[in-house]
């Protein structure tokens, strides 16, 4: 399509085009990095580990330098103390405002049920917003959009909060055992009907999802069988759930006892049908199964490049960094933190050809900015709530809601080809990512809670020098060079005002004037409106959407 | 949180460095029926386009007091332009303009000038920021305003604005800045009502469908995907690209910054674009230092500015008249502030208080509104030239008399009634005052007696009737007294002014009576 047709298409949103351009094909591969690593690494690694770069982690990154900072970010796991509460008002379990419903008695309808999934979301964004410098939280958030549930089918808040803890245990752990653990998963089983799996009549929902979607795929290499998917069905019946515990049972009378053989993808491996409560330990046999198939370890690991990297996998990129890193996947029985560990301290990770290049999904673009600008969270839960219940059905208007992906397969952008993570972008969301930046630099905020321009530039490294001020801010906020002449000119026409640009004394004087009477609400609004002015046009530019 | 209160928090109107992405305009939800009938706003097609001067215009070196020249001459000696070479006005013994002006001295003959003296605002301030804000906010010195004047004049006519336009009765945006970011005079309660064109060289990209280059890596091919989506949520291009298709050839314009800016201006308002505000802007005025060539005092830096809006504004106009679309235009031209009456050693001046504005247009009433400025004999650097008229009296006549605003939306928009001037001729609006009748009517209004004087002197004034006052302001234009603000019968009257608490030096008593002003200097002494 050529651009003048561009011109003439309405603004409804349209699934947009694949831009002509095409990026340098690059042949760096996962040995060990030993360039410069400076400023730009520390935010790359940052914004790809975690929600947003903040100027404090910024600092740390580079103080520690890369092996540590890495080895920090994957090791890092603070345990959650807080859990979701009735923000909702009355329950028909007696729990009180305010106090946690997760180990409730069971919803005696959808419609109670459906009371908790704001406060669900809105706890987690909470969670998500107040992470520790590790990788855990985005982790989480990769784990959801690989092994999914949604609410709306679950239809049981407790089950998916106790869902969102198993992937939290094991997040950086190892995926067998996640696999194993989201398997036997209330959430999981009643989403997809693994707790009605019975010997009388297989359910093959789950079986299937299992090859295709969790662990071998369907990639070109990945050939696994209709009957590979029924054998699996059979070893997988008999688990039930316990409805008041939140606990799985296996109930051997729902078992199929008889032996379930598998295809020549799976080395025509064969599980010997078991009786009584041994019959739950097939699934055992099953994982290894799984697990012995190469295609296991290289369908994750690209997954897992497509959420920290890049969506384009070339034969290059498949044959330097894919392939290496699921050896070491393999060789480490499935542990992820060597393979993140490799991926993160790569020559690839920190290639210039590769880096700046990922479109930031609605839930990064919104973590990521109220996290590097410090916002300030109110204390008391309601208001919390609330806020973090904003923040997240603002993504979900940008089409991420948290604890709804679209379907089993997960969002989109991370599996749809050939646009990926081009389709968080369009003609409806671009402007409504623009209206939450607006409003949350702007006086009244969004949702309660707003950006201090002024507290964000204290913290950079001289906020009264309106050259270094652009440097450190665009260094913070972007991952797109910008070049000398635009940050001169964003220096001169906004923080200076359009003033003769050897004219720097000017912003200097008005930082300093307010620096020494903070309280004085003129001094304040000179600086502070042309540093909302200065962060409104930086959040609006189309630099801003990548990561 | 409702959608009314969101789209009230946004302060919207993003602004791409490219024109691609240069449009400030977001996509908001369907156009609402509701809006589209309450929009009866299209009265007349009026366009106001204000010119700033960034930086603080030596007003004083722009129109100079042939009447007061002695006194010029002496206290900005090594600055002051001769008295031979300042372009006269025609029917004005009083005022000259500088040299480099002769594109508004021609103007000024064909009847499409009014310059006002004095413009200013009590207790002005010194500050570029500060007082810039105050200049396009309308707010009063010690008062800080969020929206600013264009932006609350846009909103009652547009009424609801962003949400459900443009539509079908307003296809086009409320207002343009040239320029990437757009001024807060725009800013409306909801929204900056304002869309930018962030160069001329991306504006005649837009039309030749040119996209900025982006690095040859993943991340080049990522950005220019997130700036086609960018381009294709500008719902105001398409509107600004017909009305600049409408445009085929123009007249030459000087190749400087304004002159670049106000050809696309011409271009659009030519073409039929139904925009109510224009903002450009040009840059330097800051003119601490050598403003004028040493030798040559016609010459330098100050003259070249001055040049390029003299003939940027004489280009802009004749254009518009070859293009048939000068009769709907009304430009002025406005600073934060004018320099020092007395200059500096390095031939510069530094930040002053009340300035002269140009106002120009078809409509607009010729003449020099006010008197020359009062110029102290010996002067101090402290010396300010005290205001005449209040900044917001001229936008309260442009807003009654070009727009056609009635009274109580004026006081909506400005917050007071504030003075209204004759600067835009009674038949666009059906208001009718002349200028010779304002100033023939502003003369022998106030004295006082005695003066020089110790501690009070009494202020004798005549008033018409009416709302009648009298302000004292210091030579820092600060406002140090009201000994006078009350509705009454006309007549002779006295009232008292104690300036026991103050300093000895240059007071001014300056009288508002309806359409009439009237600026009297008093000196107190030590005793």
């Amino acid at each position: 399509m050529d651009r003048r047709q561009f011109l003439s298409l309405s603004a409804k949103p349209q699934p947009a085009v694949k831009a002509t351009t095409t990026g340098s094909r690059t042949d760096s591969g996962i040995s060990a990095y030993t360039g410069t690593f400076d400023t730009a690494q520390a935010v790359h690694l940052l914004k790809r580990t975690m929600f947003g770069a903040t100027p404090e982690d910024i600092a740390w990154v580079k103080s520690v330098g890369m092996d540590a900072a890495v080895e920090a970010l994957l090791t890092t796991v603070t345990a959650v103390t807080t859990q979701p509460v009735n923000t909702y008002g009355e329950d028909e379990h007696g729990i009180l405002p305010g106090e946690s419903w997760v180990n409730s008695p069971p919803p005696s309808s959808d419609d109670e049920d459906a009371k908790r999934w704001n406060s669900y979301k809105a706890w987690w964004i909470g969670v998500m917003i107040n992470q520790s410098r590790s990788i855990q939280e985005k982790m989480v958030l990769f784990w959801h959009n690989h092994f999914v549930t949604e609410m709306d089918m679950t239809h049981d808040s407790r089950y998916i909060y106790k869902y969102n803890t198993t992937l939290r245990a094991n997040a950086t752990g190892n995926f067998k055992a996640l696999t194993k653990a989201i398997t036997l998963d209330p959430a999981m089983l009643r989403y997809l009907n693994g707790y009605l799996n019975s010997k009388a009549g297989a359910d093959e929902n789950y079986a299937r999802e299992l090859h295709e979607l969790f662990t071998v795929g369907k990639g070109p290499d990945s050939h696994y069988t209709e009957e590979d998917v029924r054998a699996t069905a059979r070893v997988l019946t008999g688990f039930r759930i316990n409805a008041n515990t939140i606990t799985t049972y296996f109930e051997s009378t729902e078992h199929d006892i008889t032996n379930k053989e598998f295809s020549d993808f799976y080395s025509n491996k064969k599980i010997t049908g078991k009786t009584g409560q041994d019959g739950a330990t097939e699934l055992d046999d099953l994982l290894t199964i799984i697990f012995a198939q190469p295609e296991c370890a290289k369908f994750i690991v690209r997954k897992l490049y497509r959420w920290f990297v890049y969506y384009l996998i070339d034969d290059a990129v498949e044959a330097n960094v894919i392939t290496p890193l699921a050896t070491i996947f393999r060789n480490n029985n499935y542990e992820l933190l060597p393979v993140l560990r490799a991926l993160f301290k790569s020559e690839h990770f920190y290639d210039p050809l590769n880096m700046s290049a990922l479109i930031k999904s609605p839930i990064d673009h919104n973590v990521g900015l109220v996290r590097e600008f410090g916002v300030k969270f109110p204390t008391a839960y309601m208001d919390a709530y609330d806020a973090w219940d904003r923040l997240r059905s603002h993504a979900a208007s940008m089409l991420q809601d948290i604890g709804e992906p679209p379907q089993v397969a997960g969002w989109q952008p991370y599996y749809q080809e050939p646009q990926y993570h081009e389709m968080w972008i369009n003609t409806d969301t671009l402007p409504k990512r623009n209206q939450f930046t607006d409003a949350m630099v702007s006086e009244g905020g969004f949702g309660g809670v707003a950006i201090d321009v002024l507290a964000f530039a204290k913290k950079l490294s001289n906020p009264s020098d309106p050259v270094q001020l652009v440097t450190d801010s665009v260094a913070v906020l972007y991952r797109i060079d910008v070049s000398d002449k635009f940050k001169a000119w964003l220096k001169n026409t906004i923080l200076l005002s359009g003033q003769n640009p050897d004219s720097d004394y000017y912003w200097t004087d008005a930082w300093n004037a307010w620096a020494a009477y903070p309280t004085d609400t003129a001094l304040r609004t000179v600086v502070e409106s042309r540093l909302r002015t200065l962060y409104k046009y930086l959040m609006n530019l189309s630099e801003y959407q990548l990561s | 949180m409702k959608r009314r209160d969101f789209l009230k928090n946004t302060v919207s109107a993003a602004i791409l460095p490219t024109f691609m992405n240069g449009f400030a305009v977001k996509a908001f939800g369907s156009s609402s029926l509701l809006s589209a009938l309450e929009s009866a706003s299209a009265d007349n097609d009026h366009v106001l386009v204000m010119i700033q001067l960034v930086g603080g215009n030596d007003g004083l070196n722009m129109v100079v007091p042939i009447d007061l020249y002695a006194k010029y001459q002496a206290i900005r000696p090594n600055i002051a332009i001769p008295q031979g070479k300042l372009l006269p006005l025609v029917n004005n013994v009083k005022t000259g303009i500088h040299p480099a002006m002769t594109g508004i001295q021609q103007l000024y003959e064909e009847g499409k000038v009014c310059i006002i003296q004095s413009v200013g605002y009590p207790s002005p301030n010194y500050s570029h920021f500060r007082a810039t804000d105050i200049w396009v906010s309308g707010s009063d010195a010690n008062q800080i305003v969020e929206t600013g004047w264009g932006g609350r004049y846009l909103d009652t006519q547009y009424p609801g604005y962003p949400d459900g336009y443009p539509n079908y009765d307003n296809p086009d945006p409320l207002a343009i800045q040239i320029g990437s970011i757009v001024s807060p005079a725009f800013q409306g309660a909801n929204t900056n009502t304002g869309i930018a064109i962030s160069s001329a060289t991306d504006f005649y990209n837009l039309l030749d469908d040119v996209v900025d280059p982006v690095p040859n890596t993943h991340a080049g091919v990522e950005l220019a995907y997130v700036r086609l989506i960018a381009k294709q949520t500008n719902k105001f291009s398409d509107s600004i690209k017909k009305a600049a298709q409408n445009v085929t050839s123009q007249s030459e314009y000087p190749d400087t910054q304004l002159g670049r800016q106000l050809k696309i201006v011409a271009r659009l308002v030519a073409g039929g674009l139904k925009t109510r505000m224009y903002m450009v802007s040009m840059g330097f005025f800051d003119t601490h230092a050598s403003q004028t060539q040493g030798g040559d005092n016609t010459t330098g830096y100050h003259a070249e500015l001055l040049k390029e809006l003299s003939e940027g504004i004489k280009a802009f106009m004749d254009d518009l008249t070859k293009l048939k679309a000068s009769r709907r235009v009304v430009g002025m031209t406005f600073s934060e502030f004018g320099r020092r009456i007395k200059s500096n050693s390095s031939m510069g001046t530094d930040h002053g208080a009340a300035a002269p504005m140009i106002v120009f247009g078809d409509y607009v009433q010729q003449g020099v509104l006010g008197t020359s400025p009062d110029i102290p004999d010996s002067g101090s650097v402290a010396d300010n030239t005290p205001m005449q008229y209040d900044f917001r009296s001229v936008y309260a006549s442009l807003l009654e008399q070009w727009f056609c605003v009635d009274n109580t939306t004026l006081q909506s928009i400005l917050f007071k009634d504030y003075q209204r001037l004759p600067i835009v001729s009674g038949i666009a609006c059906g208001t009718i005052t002349g200028i010779d009748d304002v100033n023939n009517g502003s003369k022998g209004l106030i004295t006082n007696y005695p003066n020089p004087f110790v501690d009070t002197t009494t202020l004798k004034y005549k008033t018409r009737g009416g709302h009648t006052m009298i302000q004292i302001f210091d030579t820092m234009g600060r406002l140090v007294g009201v000994p006078v603000n009350n509705v009454m019968a006309g007549g002779e009257y006295t009232a008292v002014f104690d300036s026991k608490k103050l300093a000895a030096g240059i007071y001014y008593a300056r009288l508002q009576n309806g359409v009439f002003q009237e600026v009297r200097s008093m000196l107190k002494v030590k005793v």
